[in-house]
């Protein structure tokens, strides 16, 4: 075992978690320039859906079943909205789909 | 009465925090174990493994320090590689810090602090107005611990899961972006063509020569910064609006 792992762990976790906690603690405020607050609230929505697509249709190993899943995911969060069932749908279309091609 | 009615809040909180980390905890289990493979391919023990799941609850971070461990690269660029790659969670804290309301005390900015995942944070920005700190807690304690055992039995026995069901699994964290951005996205068309757009640029991103080469992080920063500041500039949200939905 190389006691240096360890010590590599340490290093990025530290980087990691002052990447994290820095802006939590500098920013205390709620920030009043428009511009920013603006651009701060949007920010989730901008990066979640680039992280989404088109990452998912190579999640599965099979395009069909991706698309499947991603369709899927669509339409129950904008039926239905609840985390879980659409995290599930999402997931029995890719098994599903993945069994049929 | 008031403290009583406080900690009735925080628990309540709790618990749909709990609830809310299931899904997160199954798409991190098929991540976690993916990573505790690679983690295991490049010589780290179980526990190094697990121990590197527990500091950091990054994936692409984690995938990135393992292979700086494995090519046994310096310190210095141990840290450097994972501020590029971690880089996004800045902006990501920086968006959180604006749900926390003034009421929330200090110090508990440092236990959310380590838990800003993507997915964590993705739902704490759905909250409705400012995010209770035991909502994150309860998320956490569900998702967080799924995340250290995938990887701990990933890197334990290797690549036992059926494709069919591991590849299942692999979609359960998108499906959890999906049902973050899309119903708001219904209720507001602005969000609807903002979420349309990123995925388009994010698409075209990763097709053109060139611009393909740029690494997943580098991406995201960067669409992000350009598509929210654009959308900020076109249409600023409206005082207090952001926080009262």
């Amino acid at each position: 075992m190389k006691p240096d792992v360890y010590l590599y762990i340490l290093t990025a976790a530290l980087v990691v978690y002052l990447i994290r906690l820095l802006p939590l603690t500098l920013i205390r405020r709620e920030i009043q320039n428009p511009f920013l607050k603006s651009f701060l609230y949007y920010v989730p929505y901008v990066t979640l859906a680039v992280m989404t697509f088109p990452a998912i249709l190579s999640a599965t190993g099979s395009t069909v079943s991706a698309w499947a899943g991603f369709l899927t995911g669509i339409v129950i969060a904008y039926v239905d909205g609840n985390l879980f069932k659409v995290s599930l749908g999402a997931c029995a279309a890719v098994f599903f789909t993945g069994l049929l091609f | 009465m008031k403290h009583s009615e406080k900690s009735k809040e925080n628990k309540a909180s709790f618990q749909q925090g709990l609830k809310a980390g299931i899904p997160i905890g199954m798409g991190y289990f098929a991540v976690s174990f993916t990573l505790g493979i690679t983690a295991r391919n490049a010589g780290l023990t179980p526990w190094q493994a697990m121990i590197m799941s527990l500091t950091m609850h990054a994936s692409a971070g984690q995938f990135a320090a393992i292979n700086v461990i494995a090519a046994s690269a310096g310190f210095l660029e141990m840290a450097v590689t994972s501020l590029i790659v971690n880089l996004r969670y800045l902006l990501l804290s920086s968006s959180l810090s604006q749900k926390i309301g003034s009421k929330t005390a200090f110090f508990h900015r440092f236990p959310i602090a380590f838990y800003v995942t993507d997915e964590i944070f993705g739902i704490s920005a759905a909250c409705p107005g400012y995010v209770n700190p035991f909502y994150v807690y309860g998320a956490a304690l569900v998702a967080a611990p799924s995340w250290e055992i995938g990887t701990f039995i990933g890197a334990s026995v290797g690549n036992i899961l059926p494709a069919s069901i591991a590849n299942a699994m692999n979609v359960a964290l998108y499906g959890m972006f999906l049902a973050i951005i899309i119903p708001p996205a219904k209720k507001d068309k602005f969000i609807a063509c903002l979420v349309v757009l990123s995925m388009t640029a994010s698409l075209i991103c990763s097709i053109l020569p060139g611009i393909r080469a740029v690494s997943d992080g580098f991406r995201i920063i960067i669409l992000t910064v350009i598509i929210a500041g654009v959308a900020a500039w076109l249409h600023p949200v409206e005082r207090g609006s952001t926080n009262e939905t």
